[in-house]
């Protein structure tokens, strides 16, 4: 089962590979993980996705907290919570294909950032299965290029009211 | 370093407020921790911290004679003394150097301070000479490490890494130093606390489990207390001990357990596990409480983890929550400190009626005791364990190495003190025993130490005997000789067909007596059984040199009982008369 773990550390020169390095030398899997700096200077959030079963996890989750850097751990996926990744996307856009790309784009509400004579670099933003569903739509294009996020997350503060 | 964590720091008065070198401002920040003894081998990059150890007597430096030994000897103080045991190592080989005993002390939870030389910072990432990215290499093996940039953040750092190697959980740190910030000068402020943003172990249990806890152990016809290392290094022997006492309980604990709990208390079960008692076992598998303190279900105690003890309401209580759970689930998880958590316990619980659990108990000591077959021609290793067992009144710190003779010496030894068995359980490194039981003995110079180790061990970091007559370190080193690396050899007997690949030593092994002449240790070879008690008397009257005693074992002795791999630990192999 997927999770997402949303880390909060203080951003000294060696945490984030001990953090990498927990999963990787505990053979935990790590999807993803996407961090930068946090809402005070100095503190850094990171956010791991990570597929395993929930003792799995629990380990994960207790294993981070003992790293002396991390302040914070919270096992976002049973709460609610708001999630996006983005993905820059180059595909091969001939003349005549582009009026159907941009339709895509527009129903995705996407943007269109680079453009060549033979390519069209999209930007689209979105929870996974939003960035999933555009990518495999352009696939009949020709994908040349794909740099993706993992997702970062939040927790949601009003319950059951969603401006989504 | 980020500036959220808070060092409260004064300026000292006089002296330390001038401006001074990293490397003295590193020694003086030690000297100001109550740190009195380094353990460490100089090289090009900490020279400016040894010229300042040249005139400052007030810190004693042990000069071993290999990285390794420094950080096993500084283990083995560290366990005696529950303080850190503080190794200086220069960059590149020496760093490398220290590696296995790291990962020595973080499997046991020993705590340690590993200061490294390191290259000029503008030199880093530049494959330097004698450089090497230790804070890299040790990641996964420390408890936390430290890359110092800036000659004022060396004090904070010095205090930061003894508070975290020394609380909660302990576990060694490492401290790498480059020369430029050793060799730049900064304004010296002691340093008078601590606090880490995100450190900050739980001490005290969640009163409504410890509760719970003790309804349940009250309620209980058969509990048992499952007693790991944690308690030593918690100090709670003493706690232990009355809520064993109040709730009449029996006791087993693990190899590094030993201690905690008087092995000559009616209620003591000796250790269980792989090599644990008969009775150890059993009571695990048929207990209906089982109370695990400072203990982590490690795969040497548990067997098969399906079927350990299966119908059983477990308590864990351990000071690090990762623990709890992570092996074997548990039904009332106390997070906290052994000794606070023990005694509220030992308050809240009632004396439960136990009767017939002991009963049985004591009928399976007398039917399944530890054995060995006596009689033989050779001299037997579990003799000369009991014998000097005998010799030292069971109070002397006992220093083992790694395979039979560490099994051996927790069978047979019979500990009735903490801080008493010192031994690598976790990693199981080989060559621990002699640089330990050097470290133990500067400890504690007024307690007996015995290093028993085996032939293969003991060449290990042999190099260490230097180190021992130097500093007139009167360590006993009891080598069991049987001429092969023992444990594997068993190992091969029982399920490789005896097929002794690689296990042979004595083709090739030194003659010991000429080697401790060498070293300028004493050398005894005992080869007869009636030769070992006057042995003993001998050795333990040398006062300043270390004393090789060997003793030549029955080649093929094994230890029993013993629970094969993968199986399930009520399926013990046993001795055959």
């Amino acid at each position: 089962m997927r999770h997402i773990i949303s880390v909060v550390f203080q951003n000294q020169f060696n945490a984030i590979p001990r953090i990498v390095g927990l999963f990787s030398g505990r053979g935990y899997n790590i999807s993803a993980i996407s961090f930068g700096e946090g809402e005070e200077p100095g503190l850094a959030r990171a956010t791991i996705t990570s597929e395993g079963d929930e003792q799995i996890i629990e380990q994960i989750a207790k294993q981070l907290h003992k790293l002396i850097d991390v302040v914070k751990v919270v096992d976002l996926t049973f709460e609610p919570h708001v999630e996006r990744s983005l993905a820059l996307i180059k595909v091969t856009a001939l003349p005549s294909n582009r009026p159907e790309i941009m339709q895509m784009v527009d129903i995705f509400r996407a943007n269109i950032i680079d453009l060549s004579a033979k390519t069209m670099t999209i930007e689209v933003t979105g929870k996974e299965d939003k960035v999933n569903a555009i990518i495999s739509m352009l696939e009949q294009f020709g994908i040349r290029e794909i740099a993706r996020t993992g997702c970062v997350a939040l927790k949601r503060e009003y319950h059951g009211v969603s401006s989504e | 370093m980020s500036k959220n964590t808070r060092s409260q720091s004064e300026s000292s008065k006089g002296a330390e407020a001038q401006s001074m070198t990293g490397s003295e401002i590193l020694i003086q920040a030690l000297l100001d921790m109550g740190v009195d003894t380094i353990f460490g081998y100089p090289g090009g990059k900490v020279i400016g911290i040894y010229d300042v150890l040249y005139r400052t007597p007030k810190m004693k430096h042990i000069l071993v004679r290999h990285e390794q030994g420094a950080t096993h000897a500084a283990d083995g103080y560290a366990r005696v003394t529950g303080k850190p045991g503080i190794v200086m190592v220069t960059s590149g080989p020496g760093a490398t150097n220290t590696v296995t005993g790291i990962a020595t002390a973080y499997m046991d939870s020993v705590p340690m301070i590993v200061f490294s030389g390191q290259v000029a910072s503008n030199m880093i990432g530049n494959d330097a000479f004698q450089e090497a990215d230790i804070i890299g290499i040790t990641r996964p093996i420390t408890k936390h490490s430290y890359l110092i940039r800036d000659t004022n953040h060396i004090a904070t750092v010095v205090s930061e890494a003894y508070h975290i190697a020394a609380t909660g959980r302990p576990g060694p740190v490492v401290v790498d130093l480059p020369s430029d910030v050793l060799a730049g000068t900064a304004v010296y402020k002691k340093s008078v606390g601590v606090d880490i943003r995100g450190y900050n172990p739980t001490y005290k249990g969640h009163s409504k489990q410890i509760v719970k806890a003790a309804k349940i152990i009250s309620e209980a016809k058969k509990p048992l207390l499952y007693v790991g290392g944690g308690v030593i290094a918690g100090n709670a022997s003493e706690s232990l001990r009355q809520l064993a006492m109040k709730g009449n309980i029996p006791v087993t604990t693990t190899l590094l357990g030993l201690g905690a709990f008087p092995e000559d208390h009616p209620l003591s079960l000796g250790m269980l596990g792989m090599h644990g008692t008969w009775y150890g076992n059993m009571a695990i598998q048929e207990c209906d409480v089982l109370v695990a303190v400072g203990a982590r279900f490690d795969d040497r105690i548990t067997g098969k983890l399906s079927t350990f003890s299966k119908n059983s309401l477990k308590i864990h209580i351990d000071i690090d929550p990762a623990c709890i759970s992570k092996n074997v689930a548990v039904n009332v998880p106390i997070v906290g400190d052994a000794r606070e958590i023990l005694t509220k316990l030992t308050e809240k619980v009632e004396k439960g009626n136990t009767e017939e659990w002991l009963n049985i108990i004591a009928a399976w000591k007398k039917n399944h005791p530890l054995k060995y077959c006596p009689g033989k021609e050779k001299i037997l290793p579990q003799c000369v364990i009991e014998k000097i067992a005998a010799a030292t009144r069971h109070e002397a710190i006992v220093v083992t190495d790694v395979g039979q003779n560490q099994m051996w010496s927790a069978q047979y030894y019979g500990f009735k003190h903490p801080r008493s068995l010192l031994s690598s359980g976790g990693l199981g490194t080989m060559g621990y025993g002699l640089p330990a039981a050097i470290g133990a003995k500067i400890a504690s110079p007024q307690r007996e130490v015995f290093c028993i180790t085996g032939d293969g061990g003991f060449q290990m970091n042999i190099q260490e005997l230097t180190t021992a007559v130097k500093y007139k370190v009167p360590v006993r080193v009891a080598i069991l000789n049987n001429g092969y690396l023992g444990m594997v050899r068993q190992w091969q007997e029982l399920f490789f067909g005896q097929r002794y690949s690689q296990t042979v030593l004595d083709d090739g092994n030194p003659d010991f007596m000429k080697l401790a002449e060498g070293y300028g240790a004493v050398g005894m070879r005992i080869e007869n059984n009636d030769e070992i008690d006057t042995a003993l008397v001998a050795a333990m009257k040398e006062k300043n040199r270390p004393v090789i005693m060997e003793f030549i074992i029955n080649r093929e002795e094994n230890v029993f009982p013993m629970v094969p791999p993968a199986a399930s630990i009520e399926d013990m192999l046993e001795l055959t008369d």
